[in-house]
């Protein structure tokens, strides 16, 4: 093919059209990845990522200092550290996204930690609640919680309550086993002893041997630990159907009674006690704000611990943005997000400069009825509480 | 002592879930020969049926009941003369495809129609209540389960083997040709008998639901536990399935009470050792 010089200029002034045009949008539009399960027996989580987050930036008016921002999901179906990496890797280098979000399950965010790490792109997790893995790369930080976060503040108030004798029953997989190590530690600093030390496996479905040991214990409470839906359901009938509340044990749990399971327990749920750090019915501005917010933009989306830990995780993300003016800068933007404080529908939280951990207060709530919904009503305030696992 | 009548209790109580979520298949894989991976899948429209109407339409669960256990049988039947009745003659293989294809179908449509979260099916207050053992207490739902599994099996075990319809079912799964040249219906014997698994799995679904929680993968999650019943008590042996059911719950519960760390170990363990002994099924030699 013959160019002539006519040709050729157009197809010049195309190209630097084009280029120029390019360039112009990578510098308006901020580009944020957000990985979660969107398919498949977790995809509820995925949806409350992707409304949290959504409806964050539309109550800035849908720009973050004044910034385009493109979220682009990805599905990683569930643990599945191989694909997430594969996923991340995409996102970073033929996106070229400037922050990635999202993450329920641990192996998947430890399977990014070196990816971020040598691209310097500053990840938020929204949820997985593993202590280690902030340690992991210094471009983690984290907007959810910790099960040592959560169990420690509820051992020394059992402690003080009285409580001398209690079980653990956890399910036997990662969390619960930290959960019940958790527990175990600072209960028995506290004078306390553990009588007896339960894993249940994860593929339970008949929970009522587990509640008759719990109840031939003689544990004056139970300490437990259940992944959400069906575990979680089935045990809290079992608790129901053998008697233990009757025979006095106090429930002792973390995020069992989180909103998206709560109305499917009904009465049984009622006057069961957890330690967690939000409730959908916590009495603020921020989190009546953050419920409006939540429903306009998906009227069948659960305000919970998913859906606040996207939130702020957004909010993480603007102030980066803004600390960065919208340039791909993760040592800025991580200097920026390491000193933050902000009022988050759960109440007063910060970053904490060295673990990255989000530093927040730690709730008693008992269930009770409020109309015809079921509430986790704040009964006692712990204060804020760091990451206990990771300064342990 | 206390310890072993737990055990004893809740194992039967556990078997009895087992087997009513089982004898579905027993009947469409064991007496039908015909790989039917969907029997999930059927147990779960029943239990979604019944979950719908007790919770969206405030049905009793006395009508919702027999109402979804009829509807699991006659999408079974609808499905059986559309499509499955091609599958007989085809090798295994195809049956296992097309079935667990089938079962994808399904868990995506509950998912798009009634969401991902967990159905419950609201029972009515005679069953939500426990029962005073004196020593200890249990659900009055594991009674009915445990009246439902004994009914089922005596019933459909006098079906097969005293009735004229269990000579026909029989026949035409032996030898299709020669029933059919004697003037049995087979067309009609088939059909009739698959939408009858269907509607047991649909039972399973509902009654089972206590323990084994409806949710689109429902029909995935515990296809593993239904094949190993039937497996073990043998094809097409519906007390054999029953009597499977109640030694695999016990061995179950007795690991839950005394060994739990190791998981499922002693149920798979006691499936193998029960299969090397007797390979055709428990109540054959």
């Amino acid at each position: 093919m013959t160019l002539s010089p006519h040709r050729l200029a157009t197809a010049l002034a195309t190209t630097a059209a084009l280029a120029f045009a390019s360039f112009g949008a990578s510098a308006q539009t901020v580009k944020v990845g957000i990985l979660g399960p969107f398919s498949g027996p977790f995809a509820h989580y995925g949806t409350l990522f992707k409304a949290g987050a959504e409806a964050y930036i539309a109550s800035q008016g849908g720009k973050l200092a004044g910034k385009e921002v493109e979220l682009i999901y990805r599905d990683t179906g569930g643990p599945n550290p191989g694909q997430t990496k594969t996923l991340a890797q995409e996102l970073i280098v033929k996106d070229k996204v400037d922050y990635l979000g999202g993450f329920i399950f641990t192996p998947n965010a430890f399977a990014v930690a070196p990816l971020i790490q040598q691209s310097q792109t500053p990840t938020v997790i929204f949820n997985a609640a593993t202590s280690s893995i902030t340690d992991k790369s210094e471009f983690f930080i984290r907007t959810s919680y910790t099960l040592w976060q959560v169990t420690v503040p509820l051992a020394q108030w059992a402690a003080k309550q009285n409580i001398k004798k209690v079980v653990t029953a956890v399910t036997d997989y990662g969390p619960g086993v930290d959960a019940e190590a958790a527990f175990k530690s600072e209960f028995g600093k506290q004078g306390g002893t553990v009588v007896e030390s339960i894993r249940m496996p994860l593929a339970t479905t008949d929970f009522s041997p587990f509640a008759q040991r719990i109840k031939a214990s003689g544990a004056q409470a139970v300490y437990t630990f259940l992944p959400g839906g069906p575990p979680n359901l089935g045990f809290i009938k079992a608790y129901n159907e053998n008697g233990l509340a009757q025979a006095g044990i106090q429930f002792l749990g973390t995020a069992e009674m989180d909103e998206y399971d709560l109305p499917k327990f009904g009465d049984a749920a009622l006057g069961l006690t957890t330690a967690f750090h939000y409730s959908a019915a916590h009495d603020s501005p921020a989190n009546k704000k953050f419920v409006e917010a939540l429903k306009k933009r998906d009227a069948n989306a659960v305000a919970n611990y998913a859906s606040v830990g996207a939130w702020d995780g957004m909010h993480v993300i603007h102030e980066m943005i803004k600390a960065t003016g919208g340039q791909k800068d993760g040592l800025k933007a991580l200097a920026a997000a390491r000193t933050l404080q902000w009022e988050s529908p759960r109440g007063p939280v910060r970053i904490d400069a060295k673990t990255r951990h989000i530093v927040q207060n730690v709730y008693l709530r008992k269930v009770e009825k409020v109309g015809t919904e079921m509430v986790n009503k704040e009964v006692l305030n712990f204060g804020p509480q760091v990451d206990h696992g990771l300064d342990k | 002592m206390q310890l072993l009548a737990n055990i004893l209790i809740d194992g039967v109580a556990y078997g009895m879930v087992l087997f009513i979520i089982a004898v579905g298949m027993s009947v469409t894989l064991g007496l039908m020969r015909f790989v039917n991976l969907s029997h999930g899948a059927f147990a779960m429209v029943g239990g979604y049926t019944a979950a719908l109407l007790t919770r969206e339409s405030e049905w009793s669960f006395w009508l919702a009941l027999p109402v979804a256990v009829l509807v699991a049988g006659a999408l079974g039947a609808l499905l059986e003369a559309l499509v499955l009745r091609h599958l007989y003659r085809r090798s295994e293989l195809d049956q296992v495809l097309f079935t667990i294809g089938l079962t994808f179908f399904l868990i995506a449509a509950t998912n798009a129609l009634a969401g991902p979260q967990v159905q419950l099916i609201v029972l009515p207050p005679l069953l939500a209540q426990s029962v005073d053992l004196g020593f200890r207490t249990l659900p009055a739902q594991r009674l009915l389960v445990i009246a439902a599994g004994l009914v089922v099996a005596g019933s459909a075990a006098w079906v097969v083997a005293r009735t004229r319809f269990g000579v026909w079912l029989r026949a035409a799964v032996d030898h299709p040709e020669t029933a059919a040249t004697l003037g049995i219906p087979i067309r009609t014997v088939q059909c009739a008998s698959f939408a009858a698994g269907a509607a047991l799995a649909g039972l399973g679904g509902v009654l089972g639901a206590e323990l084994m929680p409806l949710e689109p993968f429902y029909a995935l999650k515990y296809l593993v536990l239904v094949l190993v019943v039937v497996a073990v008590g043998g094809m097409g042996s519906l007390i054999g399935a029953l009597v499977a059911a109640l030694l695999l719950g016990s061995v179950e519960t007795a690991s839950k009470y005394l060994a739990s760390e190791w998981g499922s170990l002693f149920f798979f363990l006691a499936m193998a050792l029960l299969l090397v002994w007797r390979p055709q099924g428990l109540l054959k030699r």
